[in-house]
């Protein structure tokens, strides 16, 4: 199997989706004749012609707009914004028309549009490129918000995205662009929405993250385990909303300890509803109180001092041993 | 694509009845069922009001003096979009909407009924939004091959937003079969038109984005249909979109929690009432004895049985059922929302 960066992964989803579905076409800024400026659609128009990739003028609220109108009529639009954070700029066409459309007609519109934009702190950007968005999005009821943690399931959860009837906001962590590779099937696979990920096994504490701090928490829950010989299972959400709570509560009811950990800023985070179901369905079985490793509430800072903020291994190792002690 | 501003207001008939301009070719037939269309929009606007009153029927947005709005709708076939506003009903009559549709909008049911196979998309609530989605089915019809075409509805108000104008800067840069509609009534609630635009008219914004635009005494359905038509015709041979504007005004309040007293005269209201766009049309009809004054009684009269026939299904529909709250949020509902019905419905 060939080991692919997420950049190709996707690239390849995307690919393979253009082939089989004449409904879906590609648009955003950039997209085009230049393939993404992280070349994430790379080579698809040249492959399949302008009428499928194709770029737009600069505004975020007329491509969202124009690609809701597009799923109202039948076809599978896959949107870009170029930095979630100018998504910003189409607030309005994702929470008060996509997401609600199947609700306002009762089930006789839907909105099969899959939003595509990369976000995340570590690779030094200018003013809004780096901020997490996920929340905002979690509160617009009706739209699923995606957050894949690597190649493989960048994939699998796009392939589910595109082919989901209703609208899927599709976050990708840009430090996962390119820093790992991992093997990828290159046919066509599904990874299902809304259902979370054992990543790895374990008896004492349950971790819960997402995104590129999925990597991040796992090397904290393994040093731990290591120098403190325990045991932690570690939870990738993949879906940040709808939460797929049985499998978090299921863990927690069996290790009695958790962790979230995210990029995104604290205060009405997802971090907050996993706890907040916690408190709900296994308050009972907590040793501990939960804790969460998060950006704080500021604005995500400018590169020259983003790294004080954006959790990192020690950070995770800290609150695991905190949340572990007896 | 360079176009200049426009200078002529179209009109085929005015204010007193007379034939000012050469006439759309419709049948008979077309013109009473344009006519049928504006004498029940009116009769309904006013039931629904009076509905309101009564405490059986939610906000409503009465479009009294707007009748000729027909006219938007009646140049388009069934396989055509149309996304309009609350404002905007007779057009989605015209266009094979049921009126028991708005109906139960309007109660605060959920929107059903502008469907796909019409051509419709629920009325539009946040204003302005619904010109890009008009566009997108456009680039969707552009896209397929089709020569059907997609038509957005909207305000004067609405034109001051950056969805309107991004809807005109997307349709012209991809040439998309699409016609833009204002119906400049004058005032958004309380806000008149010279505060939304500096330009003396809205359709001056079209030849700006490269579209031609066109001015239409809004009250004269048949100028209405007249320009609407040559922008289908054009959309349909892919020579791209077009903006119209129409000047018409409110006759009655914003919505039924509006009182229009405040902000403006009745001497202003007294014009446009000689202006009326009803009366208008059935002198033209009668002149040109495409209707008899014993036909338009009937017509009337039949106008007035099929509201009434409405009015009744209208107050038998049932109400949503409970569950349907958590039935439309996404196709299948995920298991957290199951369990937030069942915490708030009771376990089934
Ligand atoms: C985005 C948005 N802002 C404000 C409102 C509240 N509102 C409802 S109707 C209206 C005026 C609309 O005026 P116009 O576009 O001219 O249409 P009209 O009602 O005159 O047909 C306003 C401000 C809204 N519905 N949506």
């Amino acid at each position: 199997m060939p080991k692919w960066t997420m950049v190709q992964a996707i690239n390849q989803a995307l690919a393979l989706e253009l082939e089989q579905d004449r409904r879906v076409r590609i648009f955003g800024e950039d997209v085009g004749r230049n393939g993404g400026v992280f070349r994430v659609t790379d080579g698809l128009q040249e492959r399949f012609g302008e009428d499928r990739v194709f770029d737009t003028p600069l505004a975020e609220a007329g491509i969202i707009g124009v690609a809701v109108g597009m799923a109202l009529y039948g076809l599978r639009p896959v949107a870009e914004i170029q930095f979630a954070g100018f998504a910003h700029l189409a607030f309005h066409q994702v929470a008060a028309q996509a997401a609600r459309l199947r609700y306002r007609s009762g089930g006789e519109h839907h909105v099969p549009l899959v939003i595509r934009a990369p976000f995340g702190g570590g690779v030094r950007t200018p003013e809004l490129h780096s901020d997490s968005v996920e929340a905002f999005y979690a509160h617009a009821e009706g739209i699923k918000v995606v957050i894949p943690s690597g190649p493989y399931e960048a994939k699998g959860l796009l392939h589910a995205a595109i082919q989901d009837p209703d609208p899927v906001f599709f976050l990708e962590h840009m430090k996962l662009y390119r820093s790992l590779r991992e093997e990828v099937p290159e046919e066509r696979y599904t990874i299902p929405l809304m259902e979370a990920r054992v990543v790895q096994p374990g008896n004492d504490l349950t971790a819960i993250a997402y995104g590129a701090l999925l990597h991040t928490t796992l090397a904290a829950a393994r040093q731990v385990e290591k120098e403190d010989g325990v045991s932690i299972e570690v939870i990738d959400l993949r879906t940040v909303h709808p939460l797929d709570e049985e499998t978090v509560v299921a863990s927690v009811n069996r290790t009695g300890r958790a962790l979230v950990v995210h990029e995104d800023s604290r205060a009405a985070s997802i971090a907050a509803e996993v706890i907040a179901v916690i408190n709900e369905r296994a308050l009972y079985a907590l040793l501990k109180p939960v804790r969460r490793v998060t950006c704080p509430d500021t604005p995500f800072p400018l590169p020259a001092v983003e790294d004080v903020i954006v959790p990192h291994q020690e950070r995770i190792v800290r609150a695991l041993r905190e949340t572990l002690e007896p | 694509m360079a176009y200049p501003f426009p200078t002529e207001i179209h009109r085929v008939v005015d204010p007193e009845g007379n034939l000012v301009g050469d006439p759309p070719e419709l049948s008979p037939e077309q013109h009473r069922k344009l006519y049928y269309w504006m004498v029940f929009g009116r009769m309904w606007s006013e039931r629904m009001v009076a509905l309101q009153r009564q405490g059986r029927m939610g906000t409503f947005a009465p479009h009294v003096g707007q009748e000729a709005q027909a006219g938007i709708a009646s140049p388009l076939r069934q396989d055509d979009w149309l996304l309009g506003t609350y404002r905007e009903c007779i057009a989605y009559f015209v266009k094979g909407l049921s009126p028991l549709a708005p109906m139960a909008t309007h109660r605060g049911y959920f929107s059903r009924g502008y469907t796909r196979e019409l051509g419709l998309v629920p009325l539009q609530i946040v204003i302005g939004n619904q010109m890009l989605h008009a566009v997108g089915v456009a680039m969707a019809m552009q896209y397929e091959g089709t020569d059907r075409v997609a038509v957005g509805v909207c305000g004067d108000g609405a034109t001051s937003q950056g969805d309107f104008h991004e809807a005109l800067n997307f349709a012209a840069v991809f040439q998309a079969p699409f016609i833009a509609v204002v119906q400049n009534n004058q005032y958004a609630i309380s806000v008149p038109r010279q505060r939304q635009a500096a330009v003396e008219y809205l359709a001056y914004r079209g030849p700006a984005f490269g579209i031609p635009g066109y001015i239409v005494d809004g009250n004269d359905v048949l100028a209405v249909h007249k320009v609407v038509q040559e922008c289908v015709e054009r959309a349909r041979a892919g020579e791209g979109p077009s903006l119209v504007e129409l000047l018409t005004y409110r006759m009655g309040a914003h919505t039924t929690a509006d009182d229009p007293t405040k902000y403006r005269s009745d001497e202003e209201v007294a014009h446009w009432q000689a202006r009326d766009p009803i009366k208008r049309y059935r002198i033209f009809l009668l002149r040109q004895e495409i209707l008899s004054n014993e036909e338009d009684e009937a017509l009337h009269e039949q106008a007035t049985a099929d509201l009434q026939r409405c009015v009744e299904e209208f107050e038998a529909m049932p109400p949503p059922r409970p569950e349907e709250i958590f039935e439309h949020v996404f196709e299948t509902p995920p298991p957290n929302l199951l369990r937030q019905r069942d915490e708030i419905l009771g376990t089934p």
